[in-house]
């Protein structure tokens, strides 16, 4: 009797959430069925099956050039991450390993600066990069991406590096370990895991920054957000073009988002949830 | 122990973290606040000088800044209380025991992973278009007349689309927790004959306190920066209509080239983040010390 009561509420919770999750997805599940259509079907009407033409697909590379913004989304948002690596696992390593009394305060000030709103600094971010010749450069804009993405970077690591237990390393030491072996053998495999996630989770985010990334290009180091910004001036009813484009921009982190679901939760609150 | 020789080499460490973020933070910030008190027109210098307070005037002198703070306001009030409420439902769903509870989970957190362009333009040209919209077909399937949103309700279609952005976020944090939370206290408040909703109430909900005020402090840091959402959708009109603090600033400094007036813009942004940082930091400070 227990059993069947359980099963009903089992059947109605996922029919509900099932519902309610196809519902959420659709726009992304459209975009994606109008990528497969002609122009001419895009705006006919509502309807899920495409013809199955991929026209779209080949025209929006043809016409601008797809693959160049393609290009520079992966080299801005991989560039920033690892440069905000190298900077950060230094950082947050000592932080974690050999804290003062200060580790705390400037850990809070980092996160601090993350709350500064970009547009406050738009126009002098603007002169600067004018007067140095970097915008529209990929330099200017990865190093851009890497500062914003700074203090995530550091919290991330910290709270990973944070759990490694002491006494291993107390224990390798003991046993008569080098610096040097303690740091290959024993600290690297237990932060590998923390940095790859904290490495995902920043190129998702360095992908889809679309504040600096619209306004410091134009054309030479436009990411893939600058290029589909460019679709909203009114030139026609492109929308299968528009949805192939779309499609191709936002799947690559669609799929590494979904790997990275329990790094997001932990890095985007700054380990407060976990 | 070679204590003073390994804190000087984590000194080092930090140093270039330190430093960057520091002149990155300080740098432009000052150069801000310094031309928030000028008269500063690249395309009209003539009266270009010193002239104190006088655009910061303009927030209570001029609609369009006085609009634009209102409407930040309620794109962040708006876009909190849907996430929020939408964010509990959710999670309290997701929670039970369902089929293909992986998949599910993949569905809904989908949306925040679309990049803020492609999220706005296509709600704009394939859900809410007037006459080719999903949601004009619907209309018109039931015979009514289809919405002008962004003629009409423009602020509204922001919202929406940044709500539909954000909603995965609250959701999987708030299911997060929801997680974490004790099954034998469930169990034991069940058998206590505790129905629904005195547990949601007494158990479940203090229980994800903590979580729902993350998700408030973060949610409001981006939100108060809502800018590509309207840049591909309304264009901050019409009028002023749709225009939220970011957008004017980025109007009057790259637009209009005011630098005076966008800057001050600017630093009524940094007050107002500010004020949300503070509570932010406490959040969060508070579990640094467990």
């Amino acid at each position: 009797m227990a059993r069947a009561v359980t099963t009903q509420h089992k059947t109605i919770a996922t029919v509900a959430a099932w519902i309610v999750a196809l519902l959420i997805f659709f726009p992304i599940l459209y975009t994606i069925i109008t990528s497969f259509k002609s122009e001419q079907e895009a705006i006919q009407g509502f309807a899920l099956i495409p013809s199955g033409t991929t026209e779209s697909y080949s025209e929006v590379q043809a016409q601008s050039g797809y693959f160049k913004f393609f290009l520079n989304s992966v080299i801005l948002s991989v560039g920033s991450t690892v440069l905000a690596l190298i900077i950060a696992v230094p950082a947050a390593w000592s932080m974690a390993f050999s804290p003062t009394k200060r580790t705390k305060d400037i850990l809070m000030w980092m996160l601090s600066t993350k709350m500064m709103p970009a547009v406050a600094v738009l126009f002098p971010i603007y002169l600067i990069f004018r007067d140095t010749g970097l915008l529209d450069s990929r330099i200017g804009l990865t190093v851009m991406l890497m500062l914003i993405n700074l203090p995530i970077v550091v919290w991330m690591l910290y709270t990973y590096f944070r759990e490694i237990p002491v006494e291993i390393l107390e224990a390798a030491r003991m046993d008569g370990a080098s610096l040097w072996n303690e740091i290959i053998y024993v600290l690297t495999p237990m932060a590998v895991p923390g940095i790859a996630s904290t490495m995902l989770l920043n190129i998702i985010l360095a992908w889809n920054e679309a504040f600096w990334t619209i306004r410091l290009t134009t054309t030479e180091a436009a990411p893939l957000t600058a290029f589909i910004s460019s679709f909203s001036s009114p030139q026609g009813l492109f929308w299968a073009k528009l949805s192939a484009a779309s499609t191709l921009a936002i799947a690559p982190i669609l799929i590494m988002g979904w790997f990275s679901q329990k790094q997001l939760v932990r890095g985007l609150t700054f380990g407060a949830v976990k | 122990m070679a204590t003073q020789q390994t804190r000087s080499l984590a000194r080092f460490m930090m140093a270039p973290s330190v430093i960057l973020l520091f002149v990155w933070m300080i740098v432009p910030l000052v150069f801000t606040l310094w031309f928030s008190f000028l008269q500063y027109n690249p395309l009209n210098p003539i009266r270009d000088g010193f002239v104190w307070f006088a655009n910061y005037k303009l927030f209570y002198s001029n609609p369009a800044f006085l609009q634009s703070i209102l409407n930040t306001l309620t794109i962040v009030v708006s876009v909190l209380v849907i996430t929020v409420i939408g964010g509990i439902l959710l999670a309290l769903l997701l929670d039970q025991p369902i089929w293909g509870q992986g998949f599910v989970r993949i569905l809904v957190i989908s949306p925040f992973f679309v990049m803020p362009p492609v999220a706005a333009l296509v709600w704009k040209n394939m859900i809410m278009h007037p006459q080719y919209g999903v949601f004009a077909d619907i209309a018109r399937f039931f015979g009514a007349n289809p919405i002008d949103w962004f003629g009409q309700h423009p602020l509204t279609a922001v919202i929406l689309i940044v709500a539909w952005q954000w909603l995965p976020f609250a959701t999987l944090i708030l299911l997060t927790s929801l997680q974490s939370l004790d099954g034998e206290q469930k169990e034991a408040a069940e058998m206590d004959g505790a129905g629904f909703l005195s547990r949601f109430w007494y158990l479940t909900l203090p229980h994800m306190s903590r979580a729902i005020t993350v998700v408030i402090l973060i949610q409001t840091i981006f939100l108060l920066s809502v800018y590509a959402e309207i840049l591909v959708t309304t264009n901050g009109g019409p009028g002023y209509a749709s225009t939220n603090l970011p957008f004017l600033v980025y109007q009057k400094a790259l637009l209009e080239f005011k630098i005076g007036q966008a800057s001050a813009g600017g630093v009524i942004a940094v007050i107002l983040a500010n004020i949300v940082a503070f509570f932010v930091m406490r959040a969060v400070g508070k579990n640094l010390d467990k």
